[in-house]
């Protein structure tokens, strides 16, 4: 992706990091629309830049022998996009946006939000934890299946 | 981790007790003093976590978050453990967090006996507050603590363990090579934990064959389609696996001993397509194998016996009757426990395909890559939504009996009308079978392309009615989408079923009528199971161009529509059942048959894969991947392996082979063989009559399959209750923590009301 900055000797540990524009543009990411996220979630300042471990770890995760809890992990840190540890309504709506691309109207956006915390959240607090959200991921076999790029 | 169902002990409920003292409202000096020191225990270790972290983070790993001290009463209850409750990659955090997580799983690695569960629902605080022990501890102590804890699990726990930590591979790696504590002991003692699991997808192991398309398929189509083609390279190998095992035994030891009577036809090229002429007394059909010993010494000279030692005789009936059955066998097990893996990925106790979250979070596929599929997938996951919201909203109001009546009626007529058209093709076939064996009157030798006629009729039913079943089912317009593709699959199996059964019965009453002149019903059976092979691929081909190719050039230039045909996967992978029947039924008359059919099945991936990439579209109804997998894979093994099993099993126990050709000449069934051998055994070597008796009580008795149906029933039974107890506990769990939830908001709000009653005093 970037043969000038990245070096091809990596005995010496170099610290080279590639910035989140690069890595975007890749071709198994570049249709995505949660790649910022995605790439965030692995980066360790959480600007985005990604250094050899952090993509080969994203990869890592997002392959095939990835066991169920961390993708479950790692999912929940891509959904919550404001960071707090928890899925609240409007890192839902930002969720539903970006998965429709804006086709659903505001009312519907809100019900589903509505609906989605209802039937989700167990211990009543209004917003997802990250166990409400392990309980749910559970209850969908097919998570294993779709959470998964393969390159 | 989990509560007992044993008492709800609830302080909201005991408030409204008079008699329960510690946690009345009348007590509320308590109340107060003793939520306040838990608050302040919690965060005074919060802070201390900080500082630990600010001194970690020295190396500038990660920026401060402040939040963390902004949920304290969310660690306090219910004690989950939550991986995240510290932000951002923190490792001494995730360590920490991990090592209290392994050190429980150790403690508590077997269950409590039930007499010794607390009456309360809810354990104490403090048992799960294992943070307060290494309050000094660097990130090294953390990381060799941990280590610790690994190495006193078991093996698969520990690389489980490993595998779910969500640190980066540079610390994953690290865990593993770190010297063992305490340090006092041999610097060079170094605890290894484990074999290394695979963590990198990039290894090479993993690429396998078709990797690249599979991979262009699955950025196009998505994982429902992708579905299709891996259950493709699924039977490739359980082919592959028949051939190997019956190549290595019967067919490469027959071509290296050929039989001294063979008189070849000329090879004409219609051979390819009817499987007779040159192809009829070859390696592909039973009549080729000798039922002799190969390679027996006495058999070149029958009058003197050399005494020599003798160059390794073959007995050539039983390999091949032997081959087949494990051939069988091993298909078993395989297809088994593929079916218990898929089954076991794929079925959750309580869940449901119109769970809005479920669709919300999991509906997006990662996999798919290409704008347009994207754009797609979009819309898709968009429609969904809103008729998962509309079905919410009409569930409220319910139907009146009049639509109801109407309802039942249609669905009762329109699988009226499936099965009676199932009854008419059956029917259709069996007089046209029985008029193509009076026309050719000396059969498996008549006019060869005469001989294409029933395969013909036969494919051509099974392309055109499922088709047909599409527009009945458009008529009937199902109220769930994903019922509509559970009855698509149950009337086209039915109707493939019930073809294949009434074939099977044919050409087993048949064999009697071919007796006679130098004709064998076996090679007959053999050669119209590869004409039906034959011709299903090609009406599968002729279904690919006229139905995709066609079809689409049809849309775009007459009907001007922008929109391809989609890809029909429950058709199509009922097709590939279909074709892996008919291997699976004439594998016993034809052992090259699986090689026939590993040859059409790679054809078939390119041809089918070519023709999605040009001319379809990616399916707009929801598609669960994972479930379907399970349900085609219950359809191989249930109706198709085991019909042919049975058949199998039918014609080796009491259908007479013919008498003039194949390995098992002259002999009252097939079974018989095994029966002479172990006699031959018996009186050769006294010694082993165990072997005998085993055989004559075991295998011979009629009790045991009695026996074995029984204990499988047992087992269904057990399992069918434990999954019934599960459903119960998931209940009450769930009753439980909704429970905790409103306990949480009680104390909450009985907190603010004393504050606020003491700073109003104050």
């Amino acid at each position: 992706m970037a043969p000038n900055v990245v070096p091809m000797d990596y005995t010496k540990d170099p610290d080279v990091k590639l910035p989140m524009q690069l890595i975007i543009n890749m071709p198994e990411l570049k249709e995505n629309p949660f790649k910022e996220r995605i790439v965030e979630s692995f980066s360790e300042d959480g600007e985005g830049s990604l250094s050899f471990n952090d993509f080969v770890d994203m990869f890592s995760v997002l392959s095939e022998m990835a066991p169920r809890e961390l993708k479950a992990i790692y999912a929940f840190k891509i959904y919550d996009f404001n960071t707090d540890n928890f899925i609240c309504k409007s890192d839902l709506e930002k969720t539903l946006n970006k998965l429709t691309r804006e086709e659903l109207t505001a009312e519907e956006i809100t019900l589903v939000c509505e609906k989605v915390i209802e039937e989700a959240d167990m211990d009543g607090d209004g917003k997802l934890g990250f166990a409400d959200f392990e309980n749910m991921i559970s209850k969908a076999p097919d998570f294993l299946s779709t959470f998964h790029i393969r390159i | 981790m989990a509560p007992g169902p044993g008492a709800c002990h609830s302080p909201r409920r005991a408030g409204l007790c008079p008699h329960s003292e510690e946690l009345s409202p009348d007590n509320e000096g308590a109340l107060h003093t003793s939520f306040h020191q838990l608050i302040q225990e919690q965060s005074s270790l919060m802070e201390a976590g900080l500082e630990l972290e600010m001194q970690d983070r020295g190396r500038g790993n990660a920026t401060v978050r402040t939040q963390e001290l902004s949920c304290p009463l969310a660690v306090l209850w219910p004690p989950t453990l939550c991986p995240l409750s510290l932000a951002g990659r923190s490792r001494g955090a995730i360590i920490s967090q991990y090592y209290n997580r392994t050190a429980q799983l150790r403690r508590r690695s077997s269950r409590p006996p039930l007499q010794q569960l607390c009456r309360a629902a809810r354990p104490s605080l403090r048992l799960y507050d294992l943070e307060t022990d290494p309050a000094t501890a660097t990130l090294q102590d953390k990381r060799s603590l941990l280590v610790n804890e690994l190495l006193s699990l078991s093996p698969s726990h520990r690389s489980h363990m490993l595998l779910t930590v969500p640190l980066c591979l540079a610390e994953k790696r690290a865990l593993r090579y770190v010297r063992s504590y305490p340090p006092h002991r041999a610097p060079t003692a170094r605890a290894v934990l484990g074999p290394t699991p695979s963590l990198t997808p990039l290894s090479a192991g993993q690429a396998g064959p078709w990797h690249y398309a599979l991979k262009q398929i699955g950025g196009r189509f998505g994982s429902s389609v992708l579905s299709y083609f891996l259950f493709l390279k699924t039977l490739v190998y359980f082919n592959i696996i028949s051939f190997l095992i019956l190549l290595v035994f019967v067919v490469a030891l027959q071509a290296a001993y050929p039989p001294a009577s063979a008189n070849p036809q000329p090879f004409t090229g219609l051979e390819l397509l009817t499987g007779a002429g040159y192809f009829t007394y070859s390696l592909l059909y039973y009549g080729y194998y000798s039922n002799t010993t190969l390679n027996s010494p006495c058999a070149s000279s029958p009058g003197t016996c050399p005494i020599a030692a003798p160059r390794l005789p073959y007995n050539m009936p039983l390999a091949y009757m032997s081959s087949v059955g494990v051939s069988f066998l091993i298909t078993c097990v395989l297809l088994v426990y593929s079916m218990s893996r898929s089954f076991g990925e794929s079925y959750r106790v309580g869940s449901s395909s119109r769970d809005l979250p479920v669709k919300v979070f999991c509906a997006w596929d990662f996999k798919v890559v290409q704008r347009r599929s994207v754009k797609l997938q979009c819309e898709n996951i968009c429609t969904q939504l809103k008729e998962l919201l509309a079905e919410q909203r009409s569930r409220s109001c319910s139907r009146s009996l009049c639509q109801r009546l109407g309802r039942t009626v249609v669905l009762l007529l329109a699988w009226l009308l499936s099965l009676s058209t199932v009854l008419g093709c059956a029917v259709a076939v069996h007089h046209f079978s029985q008029h193509m064996h009076m026309v050719s009157a000396a059969p498996c030798s008549g006019q060869e392309t005469l001989l294409l006629a029933l395969p013909l009729v036969v494919s051509g039913l099974n392309a055109v009615m499922p088709h047909l079943y599409n527009l009945l089912a458009a008529w009937e317009r199902q109220d769930y989408p994903g019922a509509q593709v559970y009855v698509a699959i149950c009337r086209n199996l039915i109707l493939k079923m019930v073809l294949l059964g009434l074939l099977c019965y044919q050409w087993l009453s048949r064999r009697v009528v071919l007796q006679g002149a130098p004709s064998c019903w076996e090679t007959c059976v053999g050669q119209d199971l590869y004409r039906f092979m034959v011709m299903d691929f090609v009406f599968t081909l002729l279904d690919t161009l006229l139905g995709e190719l066609v079809w689409r050039l049809v849309l775009e230039k007459r009907l001007k529509r922008n929109q391809k045909p989609e890809f029909d996967i429950a058709r199509n992978v009922l097709e590939l059942i279909y074709g892996q029947t008919l291997t699976w039924l004439g594998v016993l008359f034809a052992p090259l048959l699986p090689a026939v059919q590993v040859l059409k099945l790679l054809l078939l991936f390119y041809i089918k894969k070519t023709s999605l990439v040009h001319n379809c579209q990616s399916p707009s109804k929801p598609w669960q991947a994972s479930h379907m997998n399970t349900v085609f894979i219950t359809l191989l093994c249930f109706p198709s392996f085991l019909g042919a099993a049975v058949f199998l099993l039918y014609t080796i126990w009491s259908v007479q082979p013919s008498e003039t050709c194949g390995p098992f000449q002259g002999l009252e069934t097939i079974y018989k063989s095994w029966q002479t051998w172990g006699q031959v055994l018996e009186k050769s070597n006294p010694n082993i009559t165990w072997f005998t008796w085993a055989h004559q009580h075991l295998v011979e008795n009629p009790f045991l399959p009695f026996f074995v149906s029984g204990v499988l029933l047992a087992g269904i039974y057990f399992n069918i209750q434990v999954l019934r107890g599960q459903r119960r506990i998931i209940h009450l769990l769930k009753e439980q923590i909704a429970n905790e939830g409103e306990d949480k908001v009680f104390l909450i709000q009985k907190l603010h009301s004393v504050y606020e009653q003491k700073g109003r005093r104050t």
